[in-house]
């Protein structure tokens, strides 16, 4: 059995009342599932085909007939962005997941260990934080080749000792607590009591930091597409778009604008939820009103 | 404190030693021999042979880190295999653009950050506060580079106030330097003032609900006085901490940054060499940022003990 003692006085019905009650989680989710429910739509339909190049059609300023404009090469760039937001949203999710993966378990282990183990965890997540993320990105992606995949594993390896910080933060803060010694005293083990009492309990700080990195690694993957390094082309990416505009300022800033925005509604959604969940979820902003 | 510093002090060298270990090791196992990619391909093995031998890469792998180690700690960083010029001669060459541009972008962002912050925290929950925090979380959304395109359009091709890119060199003036470094340093600085400012506002809330600021009040003292003089120093710690991470952020925001600009940094160095496969110079300039990043984080370190009298007496 799992216990929850983080919210002891919750039901799921006053959980889910004070988040429809919160706008900013409110904000958050609906800009969210609209990116999701576009990439998915791009499966099935986009405007134009993203595949075809009509030079005739080149650099076309935004009509009723190419909403965002054309690209260098005759291409829609509504059609673009829809193709470009599976790519974002697969390469963060995955990096996410990579992170939260390796970094969970080795965060609640050193938790519960303590000791030499929790040290040697705490002195190699050091060791990783001195690295600048981006620029570590770019030497991995730089040297293994350049391509989605290598960015996944690029922007996934940086969400590793994020990922282990927060289990260990939340871990150590639920180990001292009355009902973890009541398992002890039943018997259980150091990875059972893990994953069946303090697992659940910092679940929430999970999903607020994995909410973060989500945004984080949409903007790190545009990042890398940008200079190069991230999906290549014919595949449509927010962050190879921009690239492509960069030399067109002048002749079709639009090139610029439409990607860069479909990057920031979509990175201020996950940012919007993530608060909103922390501020559902957190004792301390429930306590303070 | 002694005891506090001097523990910090030896993680930090200790983190600086096995980082340099790491970017040793990765260097090491990628493909490409560095002396064929100097004589070109045309060099018979032989001629290869004898500058793998002079450059000391047929050395025991130990014996070659600490000659590279050796010579990062009196920044002797080696010969540039495609420029044949000291590396550290590219290096202070490029670094006269980036550092400035990192200090300015952090010098702009503390100084939009923290007034805005104190602002909202001021006045939580009212609409100046909704309205800079709305501000923030959209500037926490914006990438930097896409940010850095829009000023130009705006600035440089519409307004035509400041060139669209390249840098003059300081020797063109320090004015004319100074402003083709403007709109980089703002496109680095605009969003990381934005996760500043909320930072501070969340650190000096917390603050301001303390008892010891009713005390202050309570006592008369002006409310602005309060705010600037009691809750902002003790908000401090959660704020120097962000600075140190923006620091790092910059340094490497640069990187890209200098890439929309086609300014002259580290960042633009560090991609030709990457393509060239100079991986000394790749590897010097790793090591030097990472070595940025661990002072800076030191730095902060000791701060703490400033800004925090009870880490003062800690032992």
């Amino acid at each position: 059995m799992t216990m929850r003692v983080d919210l002891p006085d919750e039901t799921l019905a006053g959980v889910l009342a004070k988040a429809f009650g919160n706008r900013s989680f409110l904000t958050g989710l609906v800009i969210t599932l609209l990116v999701a429910a576009i990439a998915l739509l791009s499966f099935l339909w986009t405007p134009y085909d993203v595949t075809r190049l009509v030079i005739a059609d080149k650099t076309q300023a935004p009509s009723l007939a190419h909403w965002f404009g054309t690209d260098h090469f005759g291409r829609d760039i509504l059609s673009m962005i829809m193709v470009g937001a599976r790519n974002s949203i697969a390469v963060a999710l995955v990096a996410v997941g990579i992170g939260m993966g390796i970094g969970v378990p080795l965060g609640a282990f050193a938790a519960a260990r303590g000791g030499m183990a929790d040290e040697a965890l705490m002195r190699v997540n050091d060791l990783v934080f001195a690295f600048p993320a981006l620029l570590s990105a770019i030497m991995i992606t730089a040297i293994f080749g350049p391509g989605a995949v290598n960015a996944i594993i690029a922007i996934g390896i940086f969400n590793i000792p994020v990922f282990a910080r927060v289990a260990r933060a939340g871990a150590l803060a639920i180990w001292p607590r009355e009902f973890i010694l009541a398992a002890r005293a039943a018997g259980k083990g150091m990875t059972r009591i893990s994953i069946e009492h303090i697992l659940p309990n910092v679940a929430t700080l999970l999903l607020v930091q994995g909410t973060i990195q989500f945004a984080l690694g949409i903007l790190a993957e545009a990042g890398l597409s940008y200079v190069g390094l991230g999906a290549q082309p014919p595949m449509p990416s927010w962050g190879r778009m921009l690239f492509d505009a960069q030399t067109r300022m002048v002749t079709a800033p639009w090139m610029a604008i439409f990607p860069g925005m479909a990057i920031v509604i979509t990175v201020l959604g996950l940012n919007l939820l993530g608060d909103g969940i922390a501020d559902i979820l957190d004792p301390k902003s429930r306590r303070r009103g | 404190m002694t005891a506090y510093l001097l523990k910090r002090l030896i993680i930090a060298a200790l983190t600086l030693v096995l980082a340099s270990m790491v970017v040793f090791a990765v260097m090491e196992v990628l493909p490409g021999d560095p002396a064929r990619l100097m004589l070109g391909l045309n060099a018979s093995a032989d001629q290869v042979e004898l500058l793998r031998n002079q450059m000391g890469l047929n050395a025991p792998v130990a014996l070659r880190y600490l000659h590279w180690a050796g010579g990062l700690v009196s920044l002797d960083f080696g010969r540039s295999y495609t420029y044949s010029v000291p590396v550290i001669d590219l290096v202070r060459e490029r670094i006269a653009v980036s550092l400035p541009l990192a200090l300015i972008a952090l010098a702009l962002s503390t100084v939009i950050a923290i007034p805005v912050g104190v602002f909202s925290a001021s006045r939580q929950g009212q609409a100046g506060d909704t309205l800079a925090m709305g501000a923030a979380q959209l500037g926490v959304a914006v990438p930097n580079f896409w940010f850095a395109l829009m000023l130009i359009y705006l600035f440089a091709v519409w307004l035509r106030l400041v060139p669209a890119g390249g840098f003059p060199g300081w020797n063109a003036g320090v004015w004319t330097a100074l402003k083709s470094l403007l709109l980089p340093a703002i496109a680095l600085a605009l969003p990381q003032a934005a996760i500043l400012a909320r930072v501070a506002r969340s650190a000096l809330i917390e603050v301001l609900n303390e008892d010891y600021i009713r005390t202050a009040r309570a006592k008369g003292l002006p409310y602005r006085a309060v705010l600037w003089r009691h809750a902002l120093r003790n908000a401090m710690i959660p704020v120097l901490t962000i600075l140190g991470l923006q620091f790092a952020f910059l340094l490497a925001g640069t990187i890209i940054i200098e890439n929309v600009f086609y300014l002259p940094g580290l960042g633009r160095l560090i991609f030709q060499a990457i393509t060239q496969r100079d991986l000394i110079v790749v590897e010097s300039i790793v090591m030097l940022l990472v070595a940025a990043v661990i002072l800076i984080n030191l730095i902060v370190d000791f701060s703490y003990a400033i800004v925090d009298p009870r880490l003062r007496g800690r032992r």
